[in-house]
């Protein structure tokens, strides 16, 4: 079976057909720029140590209670991505039952300690035990991936989180198909509570998020450095083989069902650790948690940091619930969606004169709608500008510009008025629709009326309203991703060949 | 290895296949065995059911009758990556590489069915998930050597994507060869190349088998390359066995000449 190898006699074959045009092939591909390549180029490992290093910094340096919460909820989130990205990003199936084992894996861990069944195992039990379950939950549900594949799998899949919605919020009255008595299972809408914090060596996690912070740090650290052997090493590879193009991975050898069956419960046991520390830390577990939502969300994450890299991931899944996190107070939410609306002008808007134009034009557009609605009708411009609790836009200099610039009507939310933000709403859309019909100067005109009734429906309706605008907020970042980097932000672009 | 294998059951042994599509009948009660070392080219006209052959033997389709044997037993039923881990590996006529992963990686790729760590072993990075790689490495460049300075050197750490086309039929070549297989399927290898190309790629699989020790199954429209190469040629033509023997005496059966006639021009090419 041994072959000689032939690259000692190139001199005698001609050259003809060498294609130098391959050769430069590594030049043409458009390298990212700036941060990314750094990113690109700093070991693996150290990037790592530093996300790890500045989440675990929080906690020492602020005793905010509200900022660590927030750190330890963007790390579980980060877990949460990080466990998700196995199917999706790297074997490419679509896993729409991820909550699912999240969740499942939090009810569990909640019954094994907690008052519900009055068992409290130690964590050393319950965790490893609540991980291995979940594998098997992954590879349970994984089946009908054996011959279900697309739109059907997916479907499925969506079948059972709902499955698991009905049963966890129904649960407190569960009934064996009728062979026992009625029986609480899962505690319903209510949930169950007062879960037991994590004890390792006898120290007690909690309450409060702090030590979770340094738990799920850990957690993820372990995580990232297994897959990202495991990535490179045979299983990897078959699974990006298996992404690529299933039937020829199949003819080479590659078992592509079972791979597919392994990615889901690999991830499935991630979400099985997130799981048992979601049930510790917030002490309590929810029926309302693991639902599409939060499908939604962890999938954004995974999209938006570029499926298939983990640095990616974990950016995405801290940028995302970063964002949304902001977006719960309205006066940060002000910020965000101006900031996002004037970056958005600056990446897209290229001489800056018009760029200047534009920003000019919608201020002196402002001002005199303002002083025209005013005169002709006093009450659309004393309304108050929504605020948070302690904040710089709603008092001050901001206030005041905000106040003569917007048209701010008062009591928007009377049964006459309200339609005005709705009404508003579509106008904007019809604007935006009619700005991207236009071409040349009139598009930049009409630009002006549009971002200014966007920043109207914004200030009178939207900021109030988080539970719309975050998913809005994902929807719009979504977007603005598949039109400018389908890949995400650190993916590859995948090519085809047609 | 050698000694008794010529004579008494050939490598791969096709009994009496059949496969019908609905009411077409694409396959039809076929024979056909190929000896060990042996090389056997496969023509006929478009739709012949040459492809359609190739899926029968790595088990994309099942047949509806008769029977595919490897060495005696039967691989009738065997999910693929089975069968080719029996020894059947083959390349696409419409290629199906792992188009964004690296050239090297694409071959590696191929080994999974020789390799055996576990996945608790990779995330360990335990002696024999390392071991195993560093051989499946070594492995992967022999393969890539074979064709030249082709697939040498820089090419090795580029996307499959990058290559020029006839580079990446070389690249599917070498991918299958990695599954370590005793017969190599190849399906239109010189499909889309010039003539120099085409010249090279005919002298590539008869190396194949003089130093790779394969056995070849062929589909070739090309006549010079299956002329050039051929122990054997077999005509097919709606899924029917219509000559079988020497390039000579099948280029000038009858029946070939009028399967082919208006169809294309391939056997005067
Ligand atoms: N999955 C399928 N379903 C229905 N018909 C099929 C299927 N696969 C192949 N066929 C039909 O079977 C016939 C033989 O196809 P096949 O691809 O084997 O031809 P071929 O000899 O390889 O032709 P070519 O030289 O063009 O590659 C064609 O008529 C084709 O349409
Ligand atoms: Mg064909």
């Amino acid at each position: 079976m041994s072959t000689e190898s032939p690259s000692q006699q190139p001199a005698t074959s001609p050259q003809i057909g060498v294609d130098e045009w391959v050769q430069r092939s590594g030049e043409r591909i458009a390298g990212p720029g700036g941060l990314l390549r750094l990113a690109d180029r700093t070991p693996p490992v150290l990037l790592l140590a530093a996300f790890i290093g500045i989440a675990c910094a929080v906690p020492l340096l602020t005793s905010n209670g509200y900022v660590i919460g927030v750190d330890a909820d963007t790390l579980l989130y980060v877990l949460l991505a990080i466990g998700l990205n196995v199917a999706v990003g790297w074997a490419g199936i679509l896993d729409l039952g991820y909550v699912v084992f999240y969740g499942f894996a939090a009810y569990l861990f909640a019954e094994l300690s907690s008052a519900h069944y009055d068992i409290h195992w130690a964590t050393w039990q319950t965790v490893p035990l609540v991980v291995a379950a979940t594998v098997l939950l992954g590879f349970v549900l994984a089946l009908p991936s054996r011959r279900l594949n697309g739109d059907y799998l997916a479907i499925v899949m969506l079948f059972f989180l709902q499955m698991f919605n009905n049963f966890t919020t129904n649960g407190y009255a569960w009934n064996w198909l009728g062979l026992s008595g009625s029986h609480d299972v899962t505690g319903g809408p209510t949930g169950v509570t007062n879960i037991d914090p994590f004890r390792i060596f006898g120290h007690v996690m909690g309450p409060g998020p702090r030590d979770y912070v340094f738990v799920t740090a850990a957690g993820i650290f372990v995580v990232a450095i297994l897959f990202h052997y495991v990535n490179r090493s045979r299983t990897g590879r078959a699974w990006r083989a298996l992404r690529e193009d299933p039937l020829a991975a199949e003819m080479m050898g590659i078992p592509v069902k079972w791979l597919s069956l392994l990615a889901v419960a690999v991830g499935a046991g991630v979400a099985g650790f997130a799981g048992s520390v979601n049930g510790a830390y917030y002490q309590g577990v929810f029926p309302d948690t693991f639902m599409f939502p939060l499908l939604i969300t962890v999938y954004a994450m995974v999209i938006l940091g570029g499926a298939g890299s983990l640095g990616g991931v974990v950016f995405g899944a801290v940028v995302v619930n970063v964002l949304l996190e902001i977006l719960r107070t309205p006066d940060h939410a002000r910020w965000v969606f101006y900031a996002a609306m004037i970056l958005g002008l600056l990446a897209k808007l290229r001489p800056w004169r018009l760029l200047g134009a534009l920003v000019a034009g919608v201020a002196v557009f402002g001002v005199v709608a303002h002083e025209i609605v005013g005169a002709v009708w006093a009450r659309g411009v004393g309304g108050p500008i929504a605020t948070g609790p302690t904040s710089f836009t709603t008092h001050g200099f901001w206030a005041t510009l905000i106040r003569h610039w917007m048209v701010l009507p008062k009591n928007t939310y009377t049964a006459e008025d309200y339609r005005i933000g709705n009404y508003a709403f579509v106008i904007v859309i019809v604007l935006v629709l009619a700005c991207t019909a236009l071409k040349g100067w009139k598009r930049w005109a009409l630009l002006v009326p549009t971002i200014w009734g966007a920043c109207f429906v914004w200030e009178t309706v939207l900021i109030e309203q988080n539970p719309v605008v975050r998913p809005l907020f994902l929807g719009v970042i979504l977007i603005v991703l598949m039109a400018t980097r389908p890949a995400g932000l650190f993916g590859k672009t995948r090519v085809e060949i047609v | 290895m050698s000694g008794n294998g010529a004579q008494k059951q050939p490598l791969l042994d096709l009994r009496g296949l059949s496969l019908s599509f609905g009411g077409l009948t694409v396959i039809d009660g076929l024979d056909l065995h190929v000896d060990e070392h042996e090389i056997v080219s496969v023509i006929g006209p478009n739709g012949a059911g040459k492809t359609t052959l190739f899926n029968l033997i790595t088990g994309a389709y099942r047949p509806d009758e008769g029977d595919i044997l490897l060495d005696g037993e039967s691989l009738v039923g065997l999910p693929s990556h089975k069968i080719n881990q029996r020894g059947v590996a083959r390349t696409f006529q419409t290629l199906r590489l792992f188009l964004n992963m690296t050239v090297k990686e694409n071959v590696m790729a191929a080994q999974y069915g020789h390799t055996r760590s576990s996945i608790v072993e990779q995330m360990l990075q335990l002696p024999r998930a390392r071991r195993e790689e560093r051989e499946i490495n070594a492995f992967a460049e022999e393969k890539l050597g074979f064709f030249g300075e082709r697939l040498m050197g820089y090419r090795w750490n580029q996307p499959a994507y990058s290559l020029s086309y006839a580079n990446r039929r070389r690249l599917e070549i070498a991918r299958a060869t990695a599954s370590r297989p005793r017969i190599l399927l190849l399906d239109e290898p010189a499909a889309g190349m010039n003539p120099v190309e085409t010249h090279e790629i005919t002298e590539l699989i008869g190396k194949l088998r003089e130093e790779g020790g394969f056995t070849i199954l062929l589909i070739e429209h090309d006549m010079h390359v299956v002329e050039g190469i051929s122990d054997r040629v077999i005509a097919l033509d709606h899924g029917v066995k219509i000559a079988e023997g020497s390039f000579d005496q099948v280029a000038t059966n009858p029946r070939v000449v009028e399967a082919y006639l208006g169809t294309s021009a391939a056997v005067t090419k």
